[in-house]
């Protein structure tokens, strides 16, 4: 469990050196993107439309944050992540087409997007589910918003951090994914315990 | 007196999202002193970093400030009955504005968000009991999250089997439930005879029901204690990222069934257990209190 220090751009060899079970902090650009968002990024690369952002080397961040405007300008109140699971359809393409070198996320992602971490050098982290709080005090400035018509929590927010963490990283550039070894492991200990259960009322 | 209901209910909206009851503080306390596992610690002690910052900035401790579910018991006496639904919503749309609030409520055809979290339905009002000797309004605020919500789940067995079913139910939503509820969860226990009975008691257990509390029947106590111990020897732990603790109670309620059917459900609360109680007298005074 080593902890590392990251900043964006990050490159291959950055996210390759990590395991899971690794503690990151990472500085630099992150840009938010949950459901809808997710959506339409890959429904512009199928239809071959630009992208008005550029999340290559960066981060995606599966969050939508609490932001209110203050004069002209964006303030963060509050921006834990979101549930990954639901990305899971549209990963392996964001990572593969726009090049993002880590997801950020909380819950866990399935086989496709760990394939496609192996493949394309790209590792799935998870932050504490809930602590909004507590990420927001590491965002230090809004640097963009787009797709603000999909409403605050769907936007895309890019946001320029300072040691945003701790991340954990479920999901290496080997393929490893510890959410689904935990669940494995879970099914197997609840069997046991059905099987017990019945063994007892059997006897 | 509109102002005195709206403004203990906005207060009482604003005391929910930001400060977690101590019997929930308190647990999580007690899993991080207990927990061995270094991934575990390394949330809780994220989760309790949390806490203590949204108390010092007086912000939502988490950003998804859910759905609000307003659990009424009223007072039959209470002199402005007829006021009480219309002020919750505006205490709603009020609350959104001046804590704030995230904007969730979003019409499931069209995908509009009105951005005051109110619509169709939304917020939940409960009318859980009327009192006929008294004249005190109290509502109970849940803010539901969405990610505990989403694993919800619904299972009609067959009667002949539904009491040895209980285990087989719970531990397979625990399961395909796994780290997306942000675990440590509380979870819900509903059994009925009515599928929309057995979730609406399961919600309540897991919302409003206090951590280490028991049920009164010493048979459903025991399968309590019995189903938390098994929930947490599968593994799953903190963020479903492998520990001792994964669930911090679980509460059981029920309701007599029918001959034909026995529901169980299961809801699911995240370790952001929110919750807080307005309760105003005609007199035009109020508390607030978890």
């Amino acid at each position: 469990m080593e902890v590392y220090k990251l900043r964006t751009p990050l490159s291959r060899e950055d996210v390759e050196k990590l395991r899971v079970g690794d503690i990151v902090y990472i500085s630099g650009t992150l840009y938010t993107a949950r459901d809808q968002a997710h959506k339409r990024i890959v429904q512009y690369l199928r239809e071959g439309k630009p992208l008005p952002f550029n999340p290559r080397d960066s981060a995606i961040y599966h969050c939508g944050p609490v932001v209110i405007k203050k004069g002209s300008e964006w303030n963060v109140i509050s921006a834990g992540p979101t549930t990954s699971t639901r990305m899971e359809v549209y990963e392996y393409e964001v990572i593969e087409k726009l090049g993002v070198r880590m997801v950020i996320g909380k819950g866990g992602m399935g086989p496709r997007t760990a394939e496609a971490c192996r493949k394309f050098g790209a590792v799935y982290v998870t932050f504490t589910g809930g602590v909004g709080v507590l990420a927001a005090q590491t965002i230090k400035r809004v640097v963009d918003a787009h797709w603000l018509d999909l409403g605050i929590p769907e936007a895309i927010w890019i946001l320029e951090v300072e040691n945003f963490g701790p991340l954990i990283v479920a999901i290496d550039t080997t393929g490893r994914n510890l959410h689904e070894e935990i669940m494995m492991r879970a099914r197997l200990r609840k069997e046991t315990a059905l099987h017990n259960q019945e063994y007892r009322t059997n006897l | 007196m509109k102002d005195v209901i709206v403004g203990a209910v906005v207060e009482a909206v604003k005391k929910a999202v930001i400060y977690l009851p101590p019997d929930v503080k308190e647990a999580l306390k007690k899993v991080y002193g207990e927990e061995d596992n270094p991934i575990a610690k390394v949330h809780l002690d994220a989760i309790l970093k949390n806490i203590e910052l949204a108390e010092k900035l007086g912000v939502p401790v988490c950003q998804d400030t859910g759905l609000l579910i307003f659990y009424v018991k009223l007072g039959a006496r209470f002199p402005w009955i007829d006021l009480v639904e219309g002020l919750l919503v505006e205490a709603t749309k009020i609350a959104t504005k001046v804590i704030p609030l995230r904007p969730n409520t979003v019409n499931p055809f069209t995908g509009f968000n009105p951005g005051d979290n109110t619509g169709r339905y939304i917020p939940v009002i409960a009318w859980d009991s009327v009192d006929p000797s008294s004249d005190v309004l109290e509502v109970t605020v849940v803010p539901k999250g969405g990610g505990s919500e989403y694993v919800s789940t619904l299972r009609m067995v067959s009667p002949g089997e539904g009491f040895e079913k209980i285990k087989e139910v719970v531990l397979d939503a625990v399961i395909d439930a796994g780290a997306k509820p942000c675990p440590p969860v509380i979870i819900g226990v509903g059994i009925a005879g009515l599928a929309d009975q057995a979730m609406y008691l399961a919600k309540k257990a897991a919302t409003i029901r206090r951590i280490g509390s028991r049920h009164p029947e010493p048979m459903v106590a025991d399968l309590e204690v019995e189903l938390l111990r098994t929930i947490n020897s599968l593994g799953i732990g903190v963020m479903g990222m492998g520990g001792k603790i994964y669930a911090l109670d679980v509460h059981i309620e029920y309701a007599y069934r029918h001959p034909a059917t026995y529901a169980i459900a299961i809801a699911f609360q995240c370790w952001a257990a929110r919750r807080a109680k307005a309760i105003v007298k005609p007199n035009g005074s109020y508390i607030v209190e978890q």
